[in-house]
């Protein structure tokens, strides 16, 4: 392995201060489960490692009106927050299905969003939940919307001498699920073939087919049912992951399904916006139009796990038990 | 730039100056002796290489060596006791025949045991979730599992 140097920084600003120091031949490490394997495959050659890991205080997870999640933050951590399971779940989601055990201890939820892949299982959860970054240098510190933070496979909005300094995540409305949903070929070290994310905001949490939910039933029938109940969407956000090359929300799905009542009929029509929508492409893992197809089946799987959630909030796991 | 480092390895403390480059897994194999732990894939995909750091699994060929300074490392040389009794985890993957070729035996021991020191009655789907990070070849992980259970007196 190509040698470097390794500083451990002991606060914010002497990492930055460092960052600006080596410019170019510097990068920071934090978990070191992406750039260690990075330098080991000759992909990254840096000079010198920034680690961030001795920085009290960036591996907190707090609630004060809004979850904030630091920069450090494990996945293991992460895994085992019953607040995030419960109130944030597509996150929980995530998480849990993310590498190994091994790779969870150490992985951070900040270095996964800087890494910046398509397929990042902690990008779509952070997007439909409505994560603010909040970025710092030297000179100045600046909150950019999640939405804004992703500028290509690899690419972020950060620039040098730039890192994140925190996660902040509003608390939900009322009645509020999100899922998650990793399509993938097996359980384990894995990455997704697709990475679906859903959230809803209902009107109530109480409807007359509840006992239908942890049935077999088919999900069509679980809806048609439903509608007798007038159940309103009031908020609803949807994001894919290795559907485009950054992860992404369907706004045009979203637009759809916000506002309404819903319907088997309608939430069909939102799947398959977001499907259109998406420009998934050929990869070793999947084809274009598998992806496309199953964006379909998945992101209304996800939208009725969100609804399940808010109705069965006891049932909230895995998404494991699906339709 | 060499620099030293202190930690405890196996329940000692041990000061050991390294090139600030190294892995974990380097550390522990070319500068301390200790090839108990193998290296695997060397990407952090298999498994082979897990320790215990601070009773957490981590695969040491993507760990830097420079993280352990002030942390407790247990590898597997580190799980019989004094009177050199195998550690129980150990015993029942021998007398469940969990162990062929014997290369993913170290990282899949210590994954057991920090499952085991968390849940020590962990159900089967548990079981295989905790041992998911560490890939065997050989047994098809069903002896594996059996191991597990039986110490764990299921």
């Amino acid at each position: 392995m190509k040698k470097f140097d390794y500083l451990k920084p002991k606060s914010i600003e002497e990492a930055l201060t460092l960052l600006d120091q080596y410019g170019e031949k510097a990068k920071l490490i934090a978990g070191g489960t992406d750039v260690i394997v990075m330098v080991k495959q000759k992909t990254m050659a840096p000079e010198v490692l920034i680690s961030l890991q001795a920085i009290p205080g960036l591996n907190e997870i707090n609630y004060n009106g809004f979850l904030s999640i630091g920069p450090m933050v494990t996945h293991r951590m992460i895994e085992k927050s019953e607040l995030i399971k419960k109130d944030y779940s597509a996150l929980a989601d995530a998480v849990s299905w993310l590498g190994s055990i091994q790779i969870r201890n150490v992985a951070t939820i900040g270095g996964n969003i800087c890494t910046a892949a398509p397929s990042a299982d902690t990008a779509t959860p952070l997007l439909v939940l409505g994560t603010q970054v909040k970025i710092k240098s030297l000179k100045e510190e600046r909150v950019v919307p999640i939405e804004e933070f992703f500028k290509g496979p690899g690419e972020t909005v950060l620039k040098k001498g730039e890192l994140i300094k925190e996660l902040m995540i509003p608390k939900p409305l009322p009645n509020t699920g999100s899922a998650y949903y990793k399509l993938q070929r097996r359980l384990a070290l894995d990455l997704p073939i697709l990475g679906v994310s859903a959230l809803l905001s209902l009107d109530k949490n109480k409807v007359t087919c509840a006992d239908m939910l942890c049935t077999t039933s088919p999900i069509s029938s679980i809806l048609h049912k439903m509608e007798e109940d007038d159940l309103v969407c009031k908020e609803v956000r949807i994001a894919l992951g290795v559907a485009a090359p950054t992860p992404m929300r369907a706004v045009k799905a979203e637009t759809l399904l916000r506002g309404k009542k819903l319907s088997d009929e309608l939430l069909e029509e939102v799947a398959e916006t977001a499907a259109k929508e998406a420009q998934p492409r050929d990869s070793i893992r999947g084809e274009a139009w598998y992806r496309r197809d199953m964006i379909k089946v998945l992101v209304k799987r996800m939208a009725m796990k969100s609804i399940e959630r808010v109705i069965q909030p006891e049932e909230t796991v895995f998404p494991e038990r699906l339709w | 730039m060499k620099q030293t480092i202190n930690f405890t390895l196996n329940g000692e403390l041990v000061e050991v100056e390294i090139e600030p480059h190294l892995t974990l897994l380097q550390l522990l194999r070319d500068k301390l002796e200790l090839i108990g732990t193998k290296e695997g894939c060397g990407m952090g995909e298999c498994g082979a290489c897990t320790v215990l750091l601070d009773g957490k699994t981590v695969n040491s060929c993507i760990f830097p060596a420079m993280e352990v300074e002030g942390k407790k490392v247990v590898t597997i040389e580190g799980l019989m006791d004094a009177q050199g009794n195998l550690h129980p985890i150990q015993k029942a993957f021998v007398e469940q025949g969990a162990v062929q070729c014997g290369f993913c035996t170290p990282g899949m021991v210590l994954s057991a045991k920090a499952l085991l020191d968390e849940n020590p009655k962990p159900t089967e789907e548990e079981i295989r979730h905790g041992i998911a990070g560490n890939l065997c070849r050989c047994t098809g992980y069903i002896q594996i599992i059996e191991a597990i259970k039986a110490v764990s007196g299921q």
